[in-house]
């Protein structure tokens, strides 16, 4: 082979004049969007502060919904459109388990705050990664090896199914969830302000996580998972049973979705039908924008969105608005997909080439 | 796995009484479809009777479903030339045109559950949904792309009627025949006609614009990224009243009243043509609709025509196999941005024909649901199929705007609190509030039991049943082999 390739004239392939414009234009967007926060930054230090808590809070919430697209994509190379809605649901598991079984109201003492936090997380996390895994059984395994858009197709129904499930349950405007997480300051400092809620999503949010890694890395049923994703029939030929692999998949981002829902639920207090499609897509866009397939680049790109939207939403120097929220994470989206499909932690997949 | 339990089960029965599967198979074919037929006709009637909601139309309807498709008319000939194909939609086309004489609400008999026949504004949104779901296949159905985000390029029809025929530049002053213009009101007044031609070109660079940087993306990555454009574009129109101070859609008031369209006086006085369909009062309806037809009639055209070129064989073969296609030569990007801009096109004149009948563009129309809905027309008619996403198209239209609210009315009338029949549940069931849940089991079903759709085309559907080499020659994909094995027929 070495010797053939010496023999030929080397191939230079064309490159379009496109192809050296892109890579300028992206630098040149990124460093304006560095650009800006500086400037916001030097404005009001104290006050950026706060607000990149508020994108801290976000993002963790998002990092849960994130990681379960990130884990279903690695597997099956699906979009799990109904991720979002199951996170919904868990939402709504989490309300009812506070409200009606916990009897939780504003002002509970820590003890018993704590203990339905719990409580309502483990429930939450139990029912959506059993819906999650009879979604996977009902809908996507019969279409295993139909072509790519027809499970597709089927996430996208089963995401408006389970919406509806939704409106029949709870029916369709917002269900209130009261303040039952404290609101009152853990510290203050020269104008940084950091308040409880936001420190409890932290305190739920990061032994989920480190939970979710040690049972991706260290486990048997971790470690079967990695060696599906990687080849799924290789993986069948080592003994390890594939639709059993994919189906605890399933149930463990359901169980992610499901403690992103109590998160939500408490931190948000209120949630509707169609809150997890519209999370969803923004989770997603998290997923895609860390490397979709690679689990801490889902945390990464749930942070980079969470704190996007924060200043986007808070700061005041310059910014869109909320209005324009979406419209930005989608151009992000757009952005990330057009210049660097891989993301930015992901390998060169054959999807991106 | 279900059905074929079923389907075993059935041919294990009609065995034990003396026909087997492969007597069955023996018999002349139109003995078996007329046999598969009545048998078909015979069940829905049953159940209609049984649910006792008989009405005599129905006998109707199971005759002239009997006469269309019993009879081999695919091999009538006249001299010679196969004109068979044709009877089937020159009798729908017939039956079309002539709704507004007979279709007359109270007059017609009504339907079992479904109730009253559809209304004309009814009729006119499925004309215009047709269209849209025709454009849709373009890209979904023959290149074999998915497009999530098919609602911007209604907006963007949509809109264009909005700044073209309507005051919302009140600093210009241009009506280059306009129709009915009150006098003093400025802005752009182009004539309908021409704001269709421009609406379709628009949405067609729009399209253009969106598909050159994400058609390398292969497909459920495409996917996202028509959904993305389908968010934002609804999003520009709602928060676009103050563009850096410019008004540009007027925000969530929408842009209204579109100019209606129209001939003008020298046609009328010539021709005989309505010079203003709004002035026609409570005939307006039954000229829009005709109107429409005309326009589904060349999308019709446009789709069967482009289907057979050389253009439409390209979109075949990047849908069936991609890299395959690529080394016969076909022009990858090319082929799908030529997809992407007819399906824009036409459904950007869909837009802007139905933003002139609703006289004004509003941004709460478009919502990612509605692409989900014109999808699911395409998908739930046959990918592909030209008749088939018509009557996926008709028939969820109809149902978006009559049929749900009339079933739902039914089935609370029989089974609702106080019911005829006996009380299932309490509360009035609220149906077309689980329209898109409705819809999303539609997709499932599907999806799941007859992916070709209910129309099939022939080559969609052995795709389907054969599996088609989407994926990247390299990624070899394990095959279930349970639903997706050729079935003997």
């Amino acid at each position: 082979m070495a010797t053939h390739a010496q023999t030929e004239a080397p191939i230079r392939l064309r490159r379009s004049p496109v192809s050296y414009v892109m890579p300028v234009l992206a630098t040149s967007l990124v460093a304006l969007l560095f650009v800006w926060l500086a400037i916001n930054f030097v404005k009001g230090p104290a006050y950026f502060v706060t607000i990149s808590f508020i994108g801290l809070t976000n993002g963790a919430v998002y990092a849960l919904v994130a990681l379960g697209y990130t884990l279903v994509y690695g597997i099956l190379e699906l979009i799990n459109f109904a991720h979002g809605d199951v996170f919904m649901l868990g939402g709504m598991f989490s309300a009812t388990m506070v409200l009606s079984v916990f009897h939780l109201s504003a002002g509970a003492s820590t003890g018993s705050l704590a203990a339905a936090i719990v409580g309502s997380l483990f429930v939450a996390m139990a029912a959506c990664g059993v819906l999650n895994a009879t979604i996977e059984r009902v809908a996507y395994r019969p279409l295993r090896g139909a072509p790519r858009l027809a499970p597709l197709i089927t996430a996208i129904g089963m995401s408006f199914i389970l919406e509806d499930v939704a409106i029949g349950w709870k029916g369709p405007s917002y269900t209130a969830v009261p303040n039952v997480l404290p609101r009152g300051q853990v510290f203050s400092i020269s104008g940084v302000v950091l308040t409880w809620e936001k420190l409890i999503v932290i305190i739920i949010t990061v032994p989920v996580l480190l939970a979710l890694i040690w049972l991706v890395q260290y486990t048997r049923q971790g470690k079967a998972m990695r060696a599906a994703a990687q080849d799924r029939d290789a993986a069948a030929m080592m003994g390890i049973d594939v639709n059993r692999t994919i189906s605890f998949t399933f149930l463990l981002a359901g169980a992610l979705a499901g403690a992103g829902g109590l998160v939500y639920a408490l931190y948000f207090g209120q949630i509707r039908y169609d809150t997890g499609f519209q999370l969803g897509l923004i989770a997603f866009t998290a997923a895609v924008l860390g490397g979709i397939g690679n689990l801490p680049g889902a945390v990464l790109g749930a942070l980079c969105i969470g704190f996007i939207q924060a200043f986007n939403e808070g700061l005041r120097w310059h910014t869109p608005g909320s209005d324009w929220t979406q419209s930005i994470v989608f151009t992000i989206l757009i952005l990330i997909l057009v210049f660097r499909p891989e993301g930015l932690l992901g390998e060169r997949t054959p999807e991106g080439a | 796995m279900l059905v074929k339990g079923i389907a075993d089960g059935w041919w294990w029965v009609l065995t034990r009484l003396g026909l087997s599967r492969h007597r069955w198979q023996t018999l002349p074919r139109l003995t078996r479809r007329a046999v598969k037929a009545v048998v078909w006709v015979g069940l829905g009637l049953l159940l209609v009777a049984l649910f006792g909601v008989w009405k005599t139309s129905a006998l109707a309807i199971a005759a002239v479903v009997l006469a269309l498709v019993v009879p081999p008319w695919g091999k009538v000939t006249v001299r010679g030339r196969p004109v068979g194909k044709a009877i089937l939609p020159v009798a729908v086309l017939a039956l079309a045109i002539t709704y507004p004489f007979y279709g007359v609400v109270s007059s017609m008999p009504q339907l079992p559950i479904f109730g009253p026949v559809p209304q004309m504004s009814t009729m006119v949104g499925m004309a215009v949904f047709t269209m849209m779901a025709l454009g849709l296949n373009f890209v979904v159905g023959y290149a074999g792309l998915l497009d999530l985000g098919y609602v911007a390029f209604y907006a963007m029809g949509s809109y264009m009627a909005g700044w073209f025929a309507s005051a919302q530049f009140a600093k210009q002053n241009v009506n280059f025949g306009g129709i009915g213009i009150a006098p003093g009101v400025t802005g752009f007044h182009f004539s309908i006609w021409l704001v269709l031609i421009m609406a379709g070109i628009a949405t067609a660079i729009v399209g253009v614009i969106i598909g050159l940087p994400t058609l390398r993306l292969r497909g459920d990555y495409l996917a996202i990224v028509t959904l993305g454009f389908g968010e934002i574009m609804p999003q520009v129109a709602r928060n676009g009243d103050s563009l850096a101070g410019f008004n540009l859609t007027n925000g969530t008031g929408g842009i209204t009243p579109i100019d209606g369209p129209g001939f003008g006086n020298w046609l009328h006085h010539h021709l005989g043509l309505p010079a203003n369909y709004l002035t026609l009062g409570t005939n307006a309806d039954r000229v829009f609709f005709w109107t429409a037809l005309v326009l589904v009639l060349l999308t019709i055209f446009a789709s069967a025509r482009l289907r057979d070129s050389r253009l439409g064989r390209a979109w075949v073969a990047i849908r069936e196999d991609e890299v395959a296609a690529a080394a016969m030569g076909v022009p990858l990007m090319r082929t799908k941005t030529w997809a992407y801009a007819t399906g824009a096109f036409f459904g950007g004149v869909a837009g802007a024909y139905y933003a002139s009948y609703n006289g004004g563009a509003f941004p709460d129309e478009f919502f990612f649901n509605i692409s989900v809905f014109i999808l699911c027309m395409v998908i739930l008619g046959g990918m592909g199929n030209i008749w088939g996403v018509i009557f996926g198209a008709c028939f969820l239209e109809y149902l978006d705007r009559e049929g749900l609210a009339n079933i739902g009315a039914w089935l609370n009338g029989h089974f609702g609190p106080g019911g005829s029949d006996f009380e299932l549940w309490r509360k009035t069931l609220d149906v077309p509030l689980y329209e898109f849940g409705i819809f999303g089991a539609i997709l499932v079903i599907v999806m799941l039991f007859r992916p070709e759709g209910l129309i099939p085309s022939s080559r969609r559907a052995a795709e389907f049943r054969e599996g088609v080499h989407d994926e990247p020659l390299f990624d070899v994909e394990e095959h279930d082999e349970r639903l997706y094995t050729p079935e003997p027929t």
